[in-house]
């Protein structure tokens, strides 16, 4: 598999990636895209389903972050593995080629803050929305205490909360009696 | 005139205590023992206390059941909020009262932080009888207090 890939894309950097019960291999962040589109379109390769998207936190090393993309054909599986700096975590969106990866990106964003550019949507999905840090980094303050609040923040604005008030009341002064 | 208040306080509270409406809210493993002490083994109805409700609004003890994350805590005010007075609540296991082995972020170090709680339940879970016997506890103490 590695060295179809190999022959397809001769300028990029492809390794075989440690791993102990199915094949994974290495791919540098700016030519993700394109390897992953080859590894869908292809017959030979197939990966039509983009099961799991997940990250490893090698605090305090560097690059700092291992992005795992955890894909499925038909007959086999596949692990794509890329490194992302600490310093600012990004990495190019893979929504043109699995429209699901939106959810996955999201989570993983919500758990690492790993940015993906292009997303479109990279709002909390797990975490309260107005969260600060993200909880599965290794130096995030897992034992932290915060005041829990009881109420919901409101779901719709005063001037929509008043403007709401005045329909209702336009609607039952004409309601007849 | 005291004398007939008090008797009337008596009526009134032993029919409260009589048959106690808990609402269902079953958070994590501690609903699957709640589940158990509500079904024919256990048999709560002993005590009166056997129609959960699915509404909020016809029930007066909320039991606690589980590990209550901080994204759930406003849910469950609400549903507290929506219930009518009187109204009592349970907190069911280690989690629910001081956040049990989860001392991190996401979850709620004990719900009394959220709604206020008259009988704490001590168990990772704890037994259909331990919960019986705060039901129970829960009892005495709805009699004991005025109408």
């Amino acid at each position: 598999m590695i060295d179809l890939l190999r022959s397809l894309f001769p300028a990029v950097a492809l390794e075989p990636a440690g791993s102990i019960d199915q094949p994974a291999v290495r791919v540098p962040a700016a030519s993700l895209v394109d390897v992953c589109r080859a590894l869908r379109d292809r017959d030979e390769l197939g990966f039509i389903l983009l099961a799991d998207i997940s990250a490893v936190d090698w605090w305090p090393r560097e690059p700092r972050f291992e992005v795992v993309y955890h894909l499925s054909s038909m007959t086999r599986r596949l692990r794509v593995k890329v490194w992302v700096d600490g310093a600012s975590p990004r990495l190019p969106t893979v929504q043109e080629v699995w429209p699901g990866a939106g959810w996955l990106e999201r989570e993983t964003w919500d758990m690492f803050g790993i940015v993906f550019e292009h997303h479109g949507d990279l709002r909390r999905l797990l975490m309260p929305e107005d969260w600060e840090g993200f909880p599965l980094r290794k130096d995030f303050p897992v034992q932290i205490r915060l005041r829990p609040r009881a109420e919901e923040p409101l779901q719709v604005t005063e001037e929509e909360f008043r403007a709401n008030l005045a329909r209702d009341k336009a609607a039952r002064a004409d309601a007849p009696r | 005139m005291p004398v007939l208040t008090t008797q009337v306080d008596k009526l009134v509270q032993w029919a409260r205590r009589s048959s106690i409406w808990p609402v269902t809210f079953g958070l994590a493993c501690c609903a699957i023992e709640m589940m158990a002490m509500s079904c024919a083994r256990y048999d709560i109805a002993r005590f009166g206390a056997e129609v959960f409700r699915g509404s909020p609004r016809q029930s007066d003890l909320m039991i606690v059941a589980g590990r209550l994350s901080r994204k759930m805590a406003p849910a469950l005010r609400r549903v507290y909020d929506q219930m009518p007075e009187p109204k009592w609540v349970i907190s069911m296991g280690a989690c629910a009262s001081i956040g049990g082995v989860f001392d991190n972020y996401a979850l709620v170090q004990g719900v009394d932080q959220i709604v206020p709680v008259d009988v704490y339940v001590p168990g990772c879970p704890p037994r259909p009888e331990s919960l019986i016997y705060g039901i129970v506890q829960l009892q005495k103490k709805i009699e004991s207090q005025r109408a």
